[in-house]
C-alpha cells in the first residue's frame, strides 16, 4: 500500500501511471471502443485528418486512429510479455550468480556481458527473418535480448542481501542453501530489478517497432511500426501515415520510461522514507 | 598496465568466438534446412548446393561443421550471395564504407557538440538548460529513429525544400568536380546525420555535465583556485581533463546503439550503406548477407569496446606512465 501510495507523488508519476491505466483500459477494450475494423477497406483512400477520418485514412482507406488502437494491443502485449520473461530469466541468472558465487558466477556474468555487447537489434532482426515472422517469436526474441540489465541488477542486489544478519540466523536452523536462497534472499532483493523490469517494457515496444518496420512482424495483426513503414512511400503525399504511428511509439515508450523510473523510486526503501 | 590490456583483449577475442558460435547455430535453427541459411531462398544451381553440403560437412557431425564453418570464416569466406551474385564479405565491406561515411562525421559531431553542451550545462547547474538538457535526453530514449528520419524528410526536404531526402548523391554526379561532389555529398549528409547524432549528442552531453560537477567538486580544484590560478584555467587544465574518462566511456560504448540507429535511419533516407543492404536481403532472404552483417557488426561492435578500454586506460596518466614504464 506504501509503495502505491509512493506511486502517484510528484506530477511525473501521476501522469505516467495515469497513461499506463489509460493505455491498458483502451487495448483490452479496443473492440468496444471501435466497431471499425483496422483491416476494413474502403473507397476513402489518402483522406487528410480532420476530415471524415480524425487522424486521415491510408491508401486502402482504413482508418488511422483504429489502426492506432488495435497497434496498441501488439504494441503493450509484447512489451508486457517479453519483460516478464527478461525479468524473470535476469532474477533467476542473476540469484544463481549473486549467491553462490565463484565460478558459477564467473560463467554467468561472461555469458551475460556476451549478451550485453552483441548488437541486440540487428541480432533479433536476423533470428526473425530467419524463424519467420510471428507474435511469439518476436516475444521470446526480444526476451532472450533484454535479460542482461535485470541479470546484473538482480546479482548486485542479492550479493547485499546474501551478507545481511538474518540470513546467516535461517542459516543456523539447518535451512538448505537453495531453499535460503529461493525462500529468504530472492523475495527481499527483488524491489530493484523489477525498477528494470518496468523499464525494459518500453525498450520492448520500442524494439518490437523497429522489428516490424523492417517488416518483421505478423502479417496479420497490425503494429505501429510496420504502419510507419508502409507510409514511408507516402511522404510526400500523404504525411499522416507515418508521422502519427510514430508520436503513437515515442508518447507510448516515454511514458512507459517515466513509469519506470516512478515504479524505482517507489520500490527504492530509501527515497519512500525521506 | 599489461596485464589489464591482456585481460580486456582476452574477453574480446571470447565474446567474438561466442558470437560466431550464435551466429552458427542461426544456421541450424531455421526450419527445414541449414542449406537455405547458407545459400538463401534464391534458386541456386545445384552443383553450388552440392558443394556447399560437402564444404561445410552438412551430413557430418555438428561440432566438424562448426569446425569447417569456424575454418571458412578465418579465410574470409562468409558465403555467397546470390540474389547480388557477388561473395558477402566484399559486398558487406563496400555497403559498410558508405554506413563509415554517415556515422563518422555524424559520431563526431554529437561527441564534439555533446561535450561542448555538457561543459555549458555544468557551469549553469539547475537552470533552465539543465531540464532542456534533460528533456532531450528523455525523449531520444523513447524517440523510434526510424520516424525522427521520416519527420526530418516531412519537414525539410518534403515541405522546405532545403535538403535532399533520398540517397548519398545526387544522380547528375557522374561528370562532377570533386568539390561539387563532396558538396552534394555533404548536403544529402545533414539530415541522417542529424537523425543518428541527436540522441547520442544527449547522452554525452548527460555524461558529461555530471562528471563535470563531480570533477569540480574535488579537492584539488579548491586547491588550484586557492594558488591563485584562473578559473578557466583551472577548468580546461585540471577539471574538462578529469572529466573526460566517463565521457570516452559513454562515447565508445554506445558504438552499437549508433550502428542501430544508422543501419534503421539509412533505411528512410535509402542510404546506400549496410541498412540498405540489410533491409534488401531480409525482402530477398538473402541469409548469408544477414548473418554476415551480424557477425561484421559483433566484431565492430567489440573492438569499438576494446579501444575505449584502451583509450580510458590511455587518458589516465598513472597508467601512462606505467605503461610507459613498461616500454621502456
Amino acid at each position: 500500500m506504501r509503495v502505491l501510495w509512493a506511486l502517484v507523488r510528484g506530477p511525473v508519476g501521476v501522469a505516467s501511471t495515469a497513461f499506463v491505466a489509460v493505455v491498458a483500459a483502451l487495448a483490452m477494450a479496443a473492440p468496444w471502443v471501435s466497431r471499425t475494423d483496422p483491416n476494413q477497406i474502403t473507397n476513402d483512400v489518402l483522406l487528410a485528418p480532420l476530415t471524415q477520418a480524425v487522424l486521415g485514412t491510408d491508401e486502402l482507406g482504413r482508418d488511422v486512429l483504429v489502426g492506432l488502437l488495435y497497434g496498441l494491443r501488439v504494441s503493450l502485449l509484447v512489451g508486457l510479455l517479453a519483460a516478464a520473461f527478461a525479468t524473470l530469466v535476469g532474477i533467476a541468472i542473476g540469484a544463481l550468480a549473486g549467491y553462490f558465487g565463484g565460478w558459477i558466477d564467473t560463467a554467468l556474468m561472461r555469458i551475460t556481458e556476451v549478451f550485453q555487447v552483441m548488437p541486440s537489434f540487428i541480432l533479433a532482426a536476423v533470428i526473425v527473418a530467419l524463424l519467420g515472422p510471428g507474435l511469439t517469436r518476436v516475444v521470446m526474441v526480444i526476451a532472450i535480448l533484454s535479460w542482461p540489465e535485470a541479470a546484473r541488477v538482480m546479482r548486485g542486489e542479492v550479493l547485499r542481501v546474501k551478507q545481511l544478519e538474518y540470513v546467516d540466523a535461517v542459516r543456523c536452523l539447518g535451512i538448505g542453501e537453495l531453499s535460503v536462497m529461493i525462500r529468504e534472499v530472492i523475495p527481499n532483493a527483488l524491489g530493484p530489478v523489477l525498477a528494470v523490469g518496468t523499464l525494459i517494457i518500453g525498450r520492448a515496444i520500442l524494439l518490437e517497432a523497429s522489428l516490424s518496420f523492417f517488416g518483421l512482424s505478423s502479417p496479420d495483426s497490425v503494429s505501429w511500426g510496420r504502419m510507419a513503414n508502409s507510409g514511408q512511400q507516402f511522404l510526400f503525399a500523404a504525411w499522416w501515415l507515418s508521422v502519427f504511428p510514430g508520436i503513437a511509439i515515442f508518447v507510448t515508450v516515454l511514458m512507459f520510461n517515466l513509469f519506470g523510473d516512478t515504479v524505482g523510486r517507489a520500490l527504492n526503501p530509501r527515497y519512500a522514507r525521506s | 598496465m599489461r596485464r589489464y590490456v591482456l585481460s580486456r583483449a582476452a574477453a574480446a577475442v571470447f565474446i567474438i568466438a561466442v558470437v560466431m558460435v550464435v551466429n552458427f547455430l542461426l544456421t541450424h535453427v531455421v526450419p527445414g534446412n541449414p542449406v537455405d541459411a547458407l545459400v538463401g531462398e534464391f534458386p541456386a544451381p545445384p552443383e553450388y548446393v552440392e558443394k556447399v553440403k560437402r564444404d561445410f560437412g552438412l551430413d557430418r557431425p555438428l561440432l566438424v561443421q562448426l569446425w569447417l564453418y569456424a575454418a571458412a570464416l578465418a579465410q574470409g569466406n562468409l558465403g555467397f550471395s546470390f540474389a547480388n551474385r557477388e561473395a558477402v564479405l566484399p559486398l558487406i565491406l563496400r555497403h559498410a564504407g558508405n554506413t563509415l561515411l554517415l556515422m563518422i562525421p555524424a559520431l563526431s559531431a554529437a561527441a564534439i557538440g555533446g561535450i561542448l553542451l555538457g561543459s555549458a550545462a555544468a557551469r549553469r547547474a539547475g537552470g533552465l538548460y539543465d531540464a532542456a538538457l534533460t528533456a532531450v535526453t528523455l525523449a531520444g530514449y523513447a524517440t523510434p529513429v526510424f520516424w525522427l528520419a521520416q519527420v526530418l524528410i516531412v519537414i525539410f526536404a518534403v515541405t522546405l525544400h532545403w535538403l535532399p531526402a533520398q540517397g548519398m548523391l545526387s544522380i547528375d554526379q557522374g561528370s562532377g568536380t570533386l568539390a561539387s561532389v563532396v558538396k552534394d555529398y555533404l548536403r544529402h549528409l545533414v539530415l541522417p546525420g542529424f537523425a543518428i547524432a541527436i540522441s547520442y549528442m544527449a547522452v554525452v552531453a548527460r555524461v558529461c555535465r555530471a562528471s563535470l560537477l563531480e570533477a569540480m567538486r574535488q579537492d584539488f580544484v579548491l586547491l588550484a583556485l586557492s594558488k591563485g590560478l584562473w578559473p578557466a584555467r583551472v577548468f580546461w587544465r585540471h577539471v574538462l581533463p578529469n572529466a573526460l574518462i566517463p565521457v570516452i566511456t559513454v562515447i565508445g560504448y554506445n558504438f552499437g546503439f549508433a550502428l542501430t540507429g544508422a543501419i534503421l535511419t539509412e533505411t528512410v533516407f535509402g542510404w546506400p550503406g549496410l541498412g540498405y543492404l540489410f533491409i534488401t536481403s531480409i525482402a530477398k532472404r538473402d541469409y548469408p548477407v544477414l548473418e554476415g552483417i551480424f557477425l561484421l557488426a559483433s566484431v565492430a561492435v567489440v573492438l569499438a569496446n576494446l579501444l575505449t578500454d584502451l583509450a580510458y586506460a590511455a587518458v589516465d596518466p598513472r597508467v601512462r606512465r606505467s605503461l610507459l614504464g613498461a616500454a621502456a
